[in-house]
This record gives structure tokens, C-alpha cells and sequence, in this order.
């Protein structure tokens, strides 16, 4: 299945990714290739099937809602690009 | 020293023949002469190793000595080590100092391992010759032209290269038994959910697995018994009592029912391997197991279903890396548009965009059903292949890759050539099944994988396997010609 290099655009747009111009013909080769190998599951007899999410089919775990864990908002903080008195600080959002 | 496996070390530091300081040091000075050949590390906690040697000592002298204690080991990058660097092999993490341990390597420690270092992979764990990190490919040591597969191509490469006895590894689609194949060396991936993935960086979360590589089965055994825990933290981490996987190493595999599936022996498959394999199921044979033709109808769908789930997995997973709380950020972001779309566009490779992009456009609505949905029907096919086929066997065998190690730079222009490289292995990721792969032959001084393939939770069975294997063979104990 081929892409067109519009659709490679969006797609990069949706997943917030840059790509040079010079870059967008090898994106629309290998995903159309990629797409083309994934469309042999269209094939697939799957009437009645039921989906499987988890291999052991399990089921989500719960636990009581207590607080188990500490605030450790410092140290993780120290990792981050750029704070401000406890806040992560990105370019203005808001006018 | 550096010859010496797991269980021998553990012996010898308990006889006293020597110390953990000196087996660390000896590792330590090994790996700064010798690394620049292979790149296997990307860091190495020189500091760090000697600290816990010398506490191991210590320990040991106090009379407080188990087995792990003062055995050195290294964690693939993809493990979070509180304090230090954490890449996952790639340049969006390259400055990520882990605010904590993963659960696998807090499961080190307090058994007094000691970690020598991180090791080289393909970038969050997308690729299959470690060719796509961001701090370069990795040797294999038998052929330096040749990659030693992936993802986890440092850690078999390190093993291989008697740099490290043994090493963690993950294996989504293959990422543990392709690179030990390659290298030839010893890996487990366990059951899914059988160890912990907290603090393991999320590549496909419903296909990830923890496991080890090593150069023999006892090995892997001693790893995993490291290794594997419940873990309420990793919500998918399955609350199962842990077995000593080296309690049943020396059982008899006579009576044993070895399946062989027919799709894993197609006419594409070279002669020279299929000999390779059969010649080792002639071994078991030897030893009183039987074999048994069977079919797994569904393998020729397991590739496309893999690169639908993981993709779609994967393109949720790495949106939490948009350069705000951790990792790379572009230089004067203009808004917060141009800061996600550039700090991502900057700190991902190509591989790992491009399944980013596929993940996306497969969710994206409209496509949900001819993609995800029958996927993941696809899967529960997969997976009833085997189930069926386990009624029958107790064990499934074939190769571990369709060839020994390739050239580098040979696939590395053909995206679906390199996905073809997992067609053996990456059926037990969608099922969530253990494998493994030892090494069982050679072609042009290369080494070739077993792959056992084992039920549910029936990871013993594959290291006793395994473990009489080696017994019976030396396979595991050739050494890469020209390995000083």
C-alpha cells in the first residue's frame, strides 16, 4: 500500500516528529513497504476471534487506594530540562 | 579469570581463590583495553563496581555470602540504574541519569552482584543487528564485519567477548535469542509477565520481557533466579511462586516429546542450517527424547501481526519523550509545537520514527479495525498453534534465526529484510512464551542457534534442556578465533 507524501507529513505532524523535506521520499518508501507486509493480515480468517491484549489473558490487578509512595518531586526534577519553582517550564501556551 | 562462567566464579569466590575486587578489576581493565574493538558498553561504572566489590567482600568476610555475592554481571541499557546513565542506545536519552533503579537491577544488588556497566543496544530496542544506536553499532566477536544481532547485541557481544560472564537483556520480538544465536551464547526470555518491567524502558509493553544471556544454561539459570520476581509495581508481572530454575538442571530428558515444526523447516531455509538443527535434535534423540513432526499453521502471519502491535505500542509508549520532564531538548523552541516536533524530530533515529509514524497511522481512527483489531486477532491464532501443538510435545525446537550472523550494513537499507530476521522468534513474543537459544554448530566459523521453545511458566524444562545439551556438547564453550 503507497503512501503519498502528504499523508508521510501528516502522519509525522500526528506523532509530533520532525522530518526534513530532503527525508520525506525514504519515509514514504519504507512505510509503504512496511504497510505492505502488515496488509498480509488482511488474509487472516479471523471471523469469531476474540482479540488477545495480554498473552496470558490476564486481568488488570488492583490495589487499594492508599498512598504508597513519597513526594519525591526534587529529585526528579533535577533531571528535567527546565523548571521553576516545582513547575516544568515549556514556551508560552497561553496568551 | 575472565574464562571462568557464573557458577565458577561463584565457587571460586566462595573457596576464597579469589577476591571479588580482583575478578572486578581484572573485567574492569579487560574491558578498557579491549571494548574499543567491540563497542558492547556504552558506560562503564568503574567506580561503582569496585564500591560493591569491595562491600561484597566485606560481606563475605562477615560470614554474609550467598551466591551472587561479588559475582559481576551489566545491565543492558534499557534497565533504569538510579545515578547513571541510561541511553536505551539513543540520543533522546543520551543525558537521562535514572532517578531510580529498575526492579531487575534493585533484584541485583541486594543479591550482591556487582554491575560492571550498561550496555550497547539498538535504540529502545528496535532492531535486530544493533546497528541503530545512537552510540554506534556493535562487533560480533567471531567476525567484526558481522553484527551480533539485536536488540541486545552489547550484551551477547560482551559475553561473547569474555568482557562480562553474563548479562541482562530484554527480547521483544526476538531481542534475546537472535544476538545470542549470532554471538554464540546462551539466552533466555522468560514467560511473559515472569519478570518485572518496572524501570525497564516500555518498547511494546504487551511483548516485553526481561531475560539473560550468558555462556551456559546453569548460567542463565543462576540469572534468572535473580531475575524473575513478583513485582506489584509492574502491574502485568505475574504473582507466580519462583522455582530455582537450577533445581532441575541435571534431570533426565529421556521420554521427553520434541516437536519439530514443519513451517520452520521450509525449502528457504539452507540446507547447512537445517542439518545444524537437526544434528543437534539428534543429540536429545541420543539421550532418549522423541521427536515428532507438528504444524504451527499461523507462523507466516506472526511478522505482520508483530509489526501492527508493536508499532502501535511503541507510538504510545515514546510520546512520554517530548523533551519537557527528562531527556533531550532543541535548542530555543519557538512554541510548544516546535519543542515536542523538534526535540523528538532530534533525539529519535530513523527506525524508531519510522515505527512511531506506522503505530500512529494503524490507530489512527477509521483504521482501527483492519489493523489493530485483526492483529490482535491474528495473535490469539498464533497463539492457539501452540497451545494445540503443546498437547501433543513438551518441548518445540527449530533455529533461533534463519542464518548465522550477517554482514553489517547489509540490511540496513531494507527496513522489512531486517523484520524478516525474527520470523523463528518473534511468535513466542505474541503468544508469550518462553524460548531460548543455545548455541548448537557452526557454518564458516559462525555460530548457530537452537531455539527451544517451552509452555508456559515451563522455564526450568528449557534450561534443563539446555543444561544437557552442554553437557553432552561443547558448543558453548568455542571461543571466537583470535580471543585473547
Amino acid at each position: 500500500m503507497a503512501l503519498d507524501q502528504d499523508q508521510v507529513r501528516n502522519i509525522a505532524e500526528l506523532c509530533r516528529l520532525q522530518i526534513d523535506d530532503s527525508q520525506i521520499a525514504d519515509y514514504q518508501k519504507n512505510l509503504s513497504s512496511i504497510l505492505d507486509l502488515v496488509n498480509q493480515l488482511a488474509a487472516a480468517n479471523t471471523d469469531g476471534v476474540e482479540p488477545m491484549a495480554h498473552p496470558l489473558d490476564a486481568v488488570q490487578r488492583l490495589r487499594a487506594d492508599l498512598v504508597t509512595e513519597d513526594n519525591q518531586r526534587e529529585h526528579f526534577q533535577q533531571i528535567a530540562p527546565a523548571t521553576d519553582q516545582g513547575y516544568y517550564l515549556v514556551p508560552r501556551v497561553v496568551e | 579469570m575472565h574464562n571462568k562462567t557464573i557458577a565458577q566464579i561463584s565457587r571460586d569466590l566462595a573457596a576464597g581463590e579469589y577476591s571479588s575486587v580482583e575478578i572486578t578489576q581484572h573485567l574492569l581493565d579487560r574491558i578498557a583495553q579491549q571494548d574499543s574493538t567491540y563497542n558492547a558498553f556504552i558506560t562503564v561504572t568503574a567506580e561503582q563496581a569496585l564500591a560493591q566489590a569491595k562491600a561484597a567482600d566485606e560481606n563475605r568476610a562477615a560470614g554474609n555470602a550467598s551466591v551472587w555475592t561479588g559475582v559481576p554481571m551489566a545491565h543492558k541499557d534499557v534497565f533504569c540504574t538510579n545515578g547513571v546513565l541510561t541511553t536505551c542506545g539513543s540520543k533522546m536519552l543520551s543525558n537521562f541519569v535514572a532517578p531510580y533503579d529498575a526492579t531487575v537491577v534493585s533484584n541485583f544488588n541486594n543479591a550482591g552482584a556487582v554491575s560492571l556497566g550498561k550496555l550497547n543496544m539498538d535504540e529502545f530496542a528496535m532492531g535486530s543487528s544493533n546497528e541503530n544506536s545512537f552510540f554506534g553499532p556493535v562487533k560480533n566477536p567471531w567476525n567484526h564485519d558481522c553484527v551480533p544481532g539485536g536488540s541486545s547485541g552489547g550484551s551477547a557481544a560482551a559475553v561473547a567477548a569474555r568482557l562480562v560472564p553474563g548479562a541482562t537483556a530484554t527480547d521483544t520480538g526476538g531481542s534475546i535469542r537472535q544476538p545470542a544465536s549470532f554471538c554464540g551464547v546462551t539466552g533466555i526470555k522468560p514467560t511473559y509477565g515472569r519478570v518485572s518491567r518496572w524501570g525497564m524502558i516500555a518498547y511494546a509493553s504487551s511483548l516485553d520481557q526481561g531475560g539473560a544471556i550468558a555462556r551456559s544454561s546453569e548460567d542463565a539459570a543462576m540469572m534468572l533466579n535473580v531475575m524473575a520476581s513478583f513485582d506489584p509495581k509492574d502491574s502485568t508481572c505475574v504473582d507466580q511462586a519462583v522455582p530455582d530454575y537450577t533445581a532441575n538442571l541435571n534431570d533426565s530428558v529421556e521420554g521427553l516429546t520434541i516437536g519439530l515444526p514443519k513451517e520452520y523447516f521450509r525449502d528457504d531455509l539452507s540446507a547447512e542450517m537445517q542439518q545444524q538443527i537437526r544434528d543437534a535434535v539428534a543429540e536429545y534423540e541420543k539421550m532418549g527424547a522423541k521427536v515428532k513432526e507438528i504444524s504451527l499453521p499461523n507462523t507466516h502471519l506472526a511478522i505482520p501481526s508483530y509489526y501492527v502491535i508493536a508499532p502501535a505500542e511503541c507510538s504510545a509508549n515514546l510520546s512520554r519523550m517530548d523533551g519537557v520532564r527528562f531527556g533531550h531538548r532543541c535548542e530555543d523552541p519557538k512554541d510548544i509545537n516546535d519543542l515536542y516536533k523538534r526535540s523528538r524530530g532530534e533525539g529519535f533515529g530513523e527506525e524508531v520514527k519510522r515505527r512511531i509514524m506506522v503505530g500512529a497511522y494503524t490507530l489512527s481512527a477509521g483504521f482501527y479495525d483492519a489493523y489493530y483489531k485483526q492483529a490482535q486477532q491474528v495473535r490469539r491464532l498464533v497463539k492457539n498453534d501452540f497451545v494445540a501443538a503443546f498437547k501433543d510435545v513438551d518441548v518445540i525446537m527449530g533455529p533461533t534465526a534463519p542464518s548465522p550472523a550477517f554482514k553489517a550494513g547489509e540490511k540496513t537499507s531494507d527496513p522489512v529484510a531486517m523484520y524478516l530476521e525474527d520470523i523463528f522468534t518473534i511468535a513466542l513474543n505474541l503468544a508469550g512464551l518462553p524460548g531460548m537459544s543455545i548455541p548448537c554448530g557452526q557454518i564458516n566459523g559462525l555460530p548457530v542457534g537452537l531455539q527451544l521453545i517451552g509452555n508456559y511458566f515451563n522455564e526450568s524444562r528449557l534450561l534443563n534442556l539446555g543444561h544437557q545439551f552442554q553437557q553432552a556438547t561443547d558448543w558453548h564453550l568455542k571461543t571466537p578465533a583470535g580471543l585473547v
